[in-house]
C-alpha cells in the first residue's frame, strides 16, 4: 500500500516529468513531503500564476507536458490566467491542485474554491480525484489528453484525504482509450486530392500557418511542401519559427501588425492553405474582406475550427503533419508561381518593414541587434504589448518552438515566468524574455525565483515608461488621450540588483551591443533597462474593424 | 432561428451536466428544455436537450460538445424522423361542480389521466408533443392552474435508426 501523494509522485516520473514548478500550502503538505527526497525536480516559484506560465513556457519550447502544482483556494485561483493562456493557445500542461478532504468538500471550507467548476471552460478536461487508488489511472488519462489532438492543459484536483489516504498499485494499460475522445489523426484522402486539385489550378497560392504546425512537429513538411509547390508561406504570431525567416518564400507574419506585402498576398491569393490556423480575428481583420478571392482550404486537427470563422471550401481534418505528408505523396510535379513570386517580389522590396534609425533609441534597433548577435542559439519569450510585436516584426527567427508568446489570451505577465519554463526546457541555448515596463511588473517578484535558482533568464525591457499598446491606440483613435497609460519610471537595475541579479541601464544606440554581451557573458540572470523613444508606435497596423490590406504607418502603394 | 433537438449520450459523471450546459451559457444560448436519465448502456446517460439557434451555432456547439471527453455522441434529431413526447402534471382548481366535470372532459379528449383528487382539486398526467401539452394548459388555465411541471422532450428516431453508437 502506498499514499496517494506518493502515487502522485510516481505517476508523474513515469509519464517523464523532469521538473515541476510550484508553491506549497497547507492540502497539499503531503504532496510537497512526498517531493522532499524525490528524484522529480520542483521550482519554488514566487506566485502560483508563475507556476502555471513557467510549465506553459516549458511546453511551448519542449513539446512535452508542463506541469505545475498549487495549494486549494487562493493557489488554485492564481493558476487560472496561466491556465486560461494554455487553453487559448492549446499547449500541453498539468495543473495539479490541492483541494480540501472530501468530507469537507461544498462546506466553504477554509481554502477550498470549486477550481474544477472555475476552470471548466479553460481546460481541455480536468478532474476531481475521488480515492487514491484512482490518481496513477487520472495521472495517466490527463498527461495523454493534454498532449494529444489538439493539445490543451488539464487539471488535476487532488483532496487532502485522498493524497494521505492509502492504495495498492494499479496496473495501468500500456495505451490509454477513452471512448468519448478519440481525435483524427490521418486526413481523408479524397478531400486532400480535392485540394490538390485546387492547387493544380491555382495561380496565386498562398499558404497561412498557425501554431498548429508548430505544435505538431511539421515544420519540415510545411517547408518541403512550400518549396516543391513554390507557395509563398505567410505565418500567425503562434506560427513563426516554423519557416526560417530569410526563406525566400517566407513573407512574415499576417494580420494587424503583419507586413504589408503578407496582408497584400492574403487579399490577392486566388487559393489559401490555412494550415493549424484559426482565422482569429487579429488575423483576418474584417472578415468578410479576407481571402476575398481565395478558395481556401483548411486543415486542422479540430474539427470545431473548420468553418466556425469563415466559410470553407475543402476542409481537411487531421494532423497537420500527418496531412502535410500525405499530400507530399499524393502531390504531382507543380508549375512554379513565377508571376506570382515576381509581384511578392515586387512587393517585399517596395513595403519593407521600417526600421527608423535616427534619433533616440529605438525598440526595433535593440530587437535586431539581439538578432543579429544570438543569430539562432536562443529562445526568445515575449511579454505582451508592442515589445511583443516589435519582436515578431524584427526578430529573425530560425527554427520552430524558438519564439514563445502568449498569442490569443495575451497574457501580460507571461513573458518571465513563461521564459523560466523555457530555460528548463533548453538548458542548452540562452532564454531571452523582451519584455516591456508594464508587463515585467505584472510577475516582477519572479526574479526572486531567478536569483534563488541562478537561472540564467535575461530580462531585456524595452521601457517606454508606458502601456505602450494601450497608448498607441489612444494616439491614433482617441485623440492623443493617455488615460491612465503612463508608468512614472522604475529603476529596474535597482530592482534587479535588490534580489541580487547584475544589470544595467542602456540609453543609446552604442550601448545595445555590448549591453547583450554582457549579459551573454553573465553565468547568471541579467537585466536590461532600454530606455526606447517614449512614443514610438508599431506599424504598420490594420486598425479594427478594417480590411487587412487597409494598413496604416506603411509605404505609399 | 428554429427549435432543434439535440440528444447527447455521455458518460454519467459527477459535473458531466454542467460541462455540457457551459458550453450554450457561455454562448447566450438560452436552454428550452433539458431531459437527463440512464440509458441503455450502464454507467451512461441521455441528455435531450431543445435550443432555438441558427443552424450554424447550433452546429458550432454540436463540435464544441464533441470535444468533450465525457460525451460519447451528439446527434441533432432535428432533421430525422423522430417520435418526441414530454410528460406534464398540472394541478387545477377544481371545486365540486360544474368545473370539476368538463376539467374531467378535457382530460378524455387530451387523453390526459387524473391521477390526484382532492376536494379542490385536480391532478391531470399527459404527455404528448410540447405543443399538444401547452394547449391543455392553456385551456385549463381558465379554471385555475395551480403548478405546471413537465420532465423536458425526449425523442427517439423512428424505424430501426439508432442516435448511440461510436463517436
Ligand atoms: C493581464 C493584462 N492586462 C491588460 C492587458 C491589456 N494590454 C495589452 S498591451 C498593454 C500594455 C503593455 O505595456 P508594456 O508591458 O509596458 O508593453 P509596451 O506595449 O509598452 O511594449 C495592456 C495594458 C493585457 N494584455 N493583459
Ligand atoms: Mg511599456
Amino acid at each position: 500500500m502506498k499514499t496517494g501523494a506518493k502515487i502522485l509522485v510516481e505517476s508523474l516520473l513515469r509519464e517523464g516529468t523532469e521538473i515541476i514548478f510550484g508553491y506549497p500550502g497547507g492540502v497539499v503538505l503531503p504532496i510537497y513531503d512526498e517531493l522532499y527526497d524525490s528524484p522529480l525536480r520542483h521550482l519554488l516559484v514566487r506566485h502560483e500564476q508563475a507556476a502555471a506560465h513557467a510549465a506553459d513556457g516549458y511546453a511551448r519550447a519542449s513539446g512535452r507536458v508542463g506541469v505545475c502544482l498549487a495549494t486549494s483556494g487562493p493557489g488554485a485561483c492564481n493558476l487560472v490566467t496561466g491556465i486560461a493562456t494554455s487553453y487559448m493557445d492549446s499547449t500541453p500542461v498539468v495543473a495539479i491542485t490541492g483541494q480540501v478532504p472530501t468530507n469537507l468538500l461544498g462546506n466553504d471550507a477554509f481554502q477550498e474554491s470549486d477550481i474544477t467548476g472555475i476552470t471548466l471552460p479553460i481546460t481541455k478536461h480536468n478532474y476531481l480525484v475521488k480515492s487514491a487508488g484512482d490518481i496513477g489511472r487520472v495521472v495517466q488519462e490527463a498527461f495523454y489528453i493534454a498532449s494529444t489532438g489538439r493539445p490543451g492543459p488539464v487539471l488535476i484536483d487532488i483532496p487532502k484525504d485522498v493524497s494521505t489516504g492509502m492504495a495498492e498499485d494499479v496496473k495501468l494499460p500500456e495505451k490509454v482509450t477513452l471512448r468519448g475522445y478519440n481525435p483524427t489523426y490521418k486526413g481523408h484522402k479524397r478531400q486532400i486530392e480535392k485540394a490538390l486539385e485546387l492547387l493544380s489550378h491555382a495561380e496565386r497560392p498562398l499558404i497561412y500557418a498557425g501554431g498548429g504546425i508548430i505544435s505538431s512537429n511539421a515544420s519540415p513538411e510545411l517547408i518541403e511542401f512550400a518549396t516543391l509547390a513554390t507557395i509563398p508561406v505567410t505565418t500567425t504570431l503562434m506560427g513563426i519559427g516554423c519557416i526560417p525567416c530569410h526563406h525566400p518564400l517566407n513573407l512574415g507574419m499576417l494580420g494587424m501588425h503583419g507586413t504589408e506585402y503578407a496582408n497584400f498576398a492574403v487579399t490577392e491569393c486566388d487559393l489559401m492553405f490555412a494550415i493549424g490556423a484559426r482565422f482569429d480575428d487579429r488575423v483576418t481583420g474584417r472578415i468578410d474582406t479576407f481571402a476575398p478571392h481565395a478558395k481556401i482550404i483548411h486543415i486542422d486537427i479540430d474539427p470545431a475550427e473548420i468553418g466556425k470563422n469563415k466559410r470553407i471550401d475543402v476542409p481537411i481534418v487531421g494532423d497537420v503533419k500527418a496531412v502535410l505528408k500525405d499530400i507530399l505523396t499524393l502531390m504531382k510535379k507543380q508549375d512554379a508561381h513565377d508571376i506570382w513570386l515576381k509581384k511578392i517580389k515586387h512587393w517585399k522590396q517596395h513595403h519593407p518593414l521600417k526600421c527608423p534609425s535616427t534619433g533616440g533609441l529605438h525598440p526595433q534597433f535593440v530587437i535586431r541587434t539581439l538578432s543579429d548577435l544570438v543569430k539562432e542559439k536562443a529562445v526568445i519569450v515575449s511579454e505582451v504589448g508592442q515589445n511583443q510585436m516589435w519582436t515578431a516584426q524584427h526578430f529573425c527567427f530560425h527554427n520552430p518552438r524558438t519564439w514563445i508568446t502568449s498569442g490569443g489570451l495575451g497574457t501580460m505577465g507571461f513573458g518571465f515566468p513563461a521564459g523560466i519554463g523555457v530555460h528548463f526546457a533548453r538548458p542548452d541555448v540562452p532564454t531571452f524574455v523582451i519584455a516591456g515596463d508594464g508587463s515585467i511588473q505584472m510577475n516582477i517578484q519572479e526574479m526572486g525565483t531567478v536569483a534563488a535558482s541562478k537561472i540564467p533568464v535575461k530580462i531585456a525591457i524595452l521601457n517606454n515608461m508606458y502601456l505602450g499598446m494601450v497608448r498607441q491606440w489612444q494616439e491614433l483613435f482617441f485623440d492623443r488621450r493617455y488615460s491612465f497609460t503612463e508608468l512614472p519610471a522604475v529603476d529596474f537595475v535597482k530592482i534587479g540588483n535588490a534580489y541580487g541579479i547584475e544589470g544595467i541601464r542602456v540609453e543609446t544606440p552604442e550601448d545595445v551591443l555590448p549591453a547583450f554581451q554582457a549579459s551573454l557573458d553573465c553565468d547568471g540572470p541579467f537585466v536590461m533597462d532600454f530606455r526606447i523613444e517614449r512614443e514610438e508606435n508599431v506599424f504598420p497596423m490594420v486598425p479594427a474593424g478594417a480590411a487587412i490590406n487597409e494598413m496604416i504607418g506603411g509605404h505609399p502603394r | 432561428m428554429k427549435p432543434h433537438t439535440l440528444s447527447i449520450l455521455v458518460e454519467n459523471k459527477a459535473g458531466v451536466l454542467s460541462r455540457v450546459t457551459g458550453l450554450f451559457s457561455r454562448r447566450g444560448f438560452n436552454i428550452e428544455s433539458l431531459a437527463v436519465g440512464p440509458c441503455e448502456e450502464p454507467g451512461m446517460s441521455r441528455i435531450t436537450i431543445v435550443v432555438i439557434g441558427d443552424d450554424a451555432k447550433v452546429e458550432q456547439i454540436m463540435k464544441q460538445l464533441n470535444k468533450l471527453i465525457d460525451i460519447i455522441k451528439v446527434s441533432d434529431l432535428t432533421e430525422n424522423e423522430r417520435v418526441e413526447r414530454e410528460l406534464a402534471l398540472i394541478k387545477v382548481t377544481a371545486e365540486q361542480g360544474t368545473s370539476r366535470a368538463e376539467i374531467m372532459q378535457i382530460a378524455t379528449i387530451f387523453r390526459a389521466s387524473i391521477v390526484d383528487v382532492s376536494p379542490k382539486s385536480l391532478v391531470l398526467q399527459v404527455t404528448g408533443e410540447t405543443d399538444k401539452i401547452n394547449a391543455l394548459e392553456k385551456i385549463l388555465r381558465q379554471y385555475g392552474v395551480k403548478e405546471f411541471v413537465r420532465t423536458g422532450m425526449i425523442g427517439i428516431l423512428r424505424g430501426s435508426k439508432m442516435i448511440s453508437g461510436g463517436k
